[in-house]
């Protein structure tokens, strides 16, 4: 638990000082030389109308910050681990730990289904930690899939949003990567939901859950292939902003 | 005894049917709507078999070391290419990619490892369309002309082959592309003509368009002409595509990217053309976008940035971005493209440039070549009625046209591997 404390702590120092870094200007700085292109926004762009990558972004000054820090944290710190631990463990054994972290964070998908009273699809995730836990050997390997019972995996963002929370501001979190407002609540709900309640508490014993959270780190990073500045595009961001937005609306109305 | 007798007779068995399936294997290509073939992901089944992992090497040129990126740019540092090698000697390809692609796009990934697999060292190299391309390693930063496209081309070809010389031993260089890739290959090789640092002994042109012109007005259609009330009824026909993708989620039970997947997906709800056609034309906006962006800011700006602005990190690029959406390739071809190059040569007309980028405009170097090859596909999307044959009987029996694929979705079927892999292999033409 006090680990678990001392990295909010350092998230939050983290999260000011980059607040900081945020209080510059999103619009490009003019000079007395500054002269108009040939095709405008005001001319060719319809304001009046929605546009999908309109996303709300209020501190995208902020925003933009973080994410330049994620890609040299990427570069400088996270990659390097990955890097390490793709290099050194064998690919089944990858896959082994990947299916690992799956199962025992099944408690998250569980108590969402559940509070989203989708009973059938708790009752899937219920059969799955119960197989992948004895069958799957502690859940390193994930017989439930092959038996046709997928994951179904929730997080509280998706409950707030299934009972009609909207996104908020976008938002780029440290380290952890592209989010708003609702599912930046989700993300800290969920994780003192599964530390309070879940396999930490059951467990309880502070050295295996600092353990597990860095295997888990290392895991979840290792299993995105997204880089930052990785896509060629000028537009990096904004596409990003425009996928994630997307990509959670799928899954919340799915 | 008995049982070895038996085990000899079955992996004779095996092998002798497994030999007669690969041989008389035909083509069979499991899209037969060219835009269904152009888009959508093939299952497995229908994929050339080709290792997991080779041995790779990213690592970046600066061929205008002297240049300064403008803030905007601050994390592109140098042009990213990558090498595949080999432990001996062997012979290696350049690879060009198409429109927009990376050195490592999925595309290019699959033929670094086919070749690999056949024996070859690869050296891949981005598309001049894209940012990283126009910002570190072209000379006028206009991309489209094939004629400095391929100058521009061959420089980051040999800075690229002097930067990891010492780790490959090469017996000698081929060439290839695709798409637009396929087109810059052929003037590429031209230019070697001339230069013979390389002398390239075969060159393979795959999916390349007859007129870069021709092919890039007909994309650009493709979204507007496909979304119900035109392009300006975007916003509906995303958010249309968003509950669709969350009802296929929703039936499928998981949702994953994998060729599988959407195939399954496929099989319940075939998409129409429309939509997918519609796909093509977005994607195409998007590259054209980035790169119309990047040539901008890169000459100081004017066209759809404003002269003499700071941009940073901090710089939303939103706006630009709906200017750049909103600039069809027709528009940057007549606004800023023909302008530019006029002014070097006065006199030259829009027309004369449109004839210019295109194969007919090399015909006679194509005819006469014997070492470039022709990879196409008789229902590719970016052809105008006539285009295929006419690039068929240019080269005759160096063309190997298949029926369906559409443009260059059939890349990765283990026929096709298999043409690619024997094109390199064979006698020298």
């Amino acid at each position: 638990m006090t680990a678990f404390i001392q990295r909010k702590r350092l998230l939050l120092v983290l999260l000011s000082g980059l607040l900081l870094l945020s209080a510059c200007s999103t619009t490009p700085k003019t000079t007395p030389e500054t002269e108009p292109p040939m095709r405008t926004y005001e001319e060719l762009v319809d304001q009046s109308k929605s546009s999908p990558i309109d996303v709300y972004d209020p501190l995208e000054g902020f925003n933009r910050g973080v994410y330049r820090f994620n890609y040299y944290f990427d570069k400088f710190i996270f990659l390097p681990i990955v890097n390490t631990y793709e290099f050194i463990m064998p690919t089944f054994a990858q896959k082994g730990v990947s299916n690992f972290v799956d199962n025992v964070y099944e408690f998250s998908n569980f108590t969402n289904n559940l509070l989203q009273l989708k009973f059938k699809q708790s009752g899937i995730t219920l059969a799955r930690f119960a197989i992948n836990t004895t069958v799957g050997i502690a859940g390193l390997w994930d017989p439930a899939t092959e038996m046709n019972l997928y994951r179904q995996k929730e997080d509280f963002g998706q409950t707030l949003g299934h009972y009609g929370v909207g996104n908020g501001p976008y938002l780029v979190l440290p380290i952890l990567g592209p989010s708003n407002l609702r599912d930046a609540t989700g993300v800290v709900a969920d994780s003192v939901a599964f530390s309070s309640f879940g396999p930490p508490a059951w467990v309880d014993d502070d050295d295996a859950t600092l353990a597990f959270n860095v295997v888990t780190a290392i895991d979840k990073r290792h299993r995105v292939p997204f880089r930052y500045y990785g896509t060629g595009s000028p537009f990096e961001y904004e596409m990003i902003r425009l996928l994630y937005t997307s990509q959670r609306q799928i899954v919340i109305e799915k | 005894m008995h049982k070895i007798y038996l085990l000899v007779l079955v992996c004779l068995l095996t092998g002798l049917l497994a030999g007669t399936a690969e041989a008389e294997k035909p083509y069979f290509f499991p899209y037969v709507n060219p835009y269904e073939a152009t888009v959508m992901e093939v299952p497995s089944i229908y994929e050339a078999q080709l290792p997991a992992e080779v041995p790779t090497k990213d690592f970046r040129i600066h061929p205008f070391p002297d240049r300064k990126t403008p803030d905007v740019f601050w994390y592109d540092k140098g042009l990213a290419c990558s090498l595949v090698y080999q432990k001996h000697e062997a012979p290696l390809v350049f690879i060009i990619a198409g429109t927009g692609a990376r050195y490592n796009s999925p595309k290019m990934i699959n033929m670094q490892k086919a070749l690999y697999q056949a024996g070859f060292h690869v050296i891949s190299i981005s598309s001049p369309t894209i940012a990283n391309f126009i910002i570190n390693a072209s000379e006028g930063m206009v991309p489209g002309n094939l004629y400095e496209d391929a100058k521009d081309l061959y420089r980051v070809m040999e800075m690229a082959y002097e930067k990891v010389q010492n780790k490959i031993k090469v017996t000698d260089f081929y060439l290839t592309g695709y798409s637009l890739g396929g087109i810059q290959a052929a003037y590429v090789s031209m230019l070697d003509e001339e230069k013979k640092r390389f002398d390239f002994k075969k060159v393979l042109l795959i999916n390349p368009p007859e007129s870069l012109y021709n092919s890039v007005s007909k994309l650009e259609k493709l979204l507007g002409d496909n979304i119900p009330g035109g392009a300006a009824n975007f916003d509906l026909w995303y958010q249309q595509l968003l509950d669709d993708l969350a009802g296929i989620y929703e039936e499928m039970g998981f949702f994953d990217l994998t060729g599988d997947y959407i195939y399954k997906a496929y099989k319940r709800h075939p998409p129409r053309e429309d939509f997918l056609a519609a796909l093509v034309g977005l994607s195409f906006t998007l590259s054209s976008s980035d790169m119309v962006f990047a040539s901008d800011v890169m000459r100081g700006g004017g066209y759809i940035t404003p002269k003499n602005v700071i941009m940073n990190n901090s710089t939303s690029l939103r706006p630009f971005a709906q200017v750049a959406n909103r600039t069809s390739f027709t528009d940057y071809f007549r606004e800023y493209f023909y302008p530019y190059f006029r002014q070097q040569e006065p006199g030259l007309t829009e027309q004369n440039l449109i004839d210019r980028l295109t194969l007919k405009n090399i015909e006679s170097y194509l005819r006469s070549a014997r070492k470039i090859g022709l990879l196409h596909n008789e229902d590719d999307i970016i052809m105008l009625p006539g285009e295929v044959d006419y690039l068929h009987g240019v080269f005759g029996d160096r063309a190997q046209i298949y029926p369906t694929g559409g443009h260059c979705g059939n890349m990765n079927d283990p026929t096709v591997v298999r043409f690619i892999v024997d094109f390199f292999k064979g006698q020298e033409g």
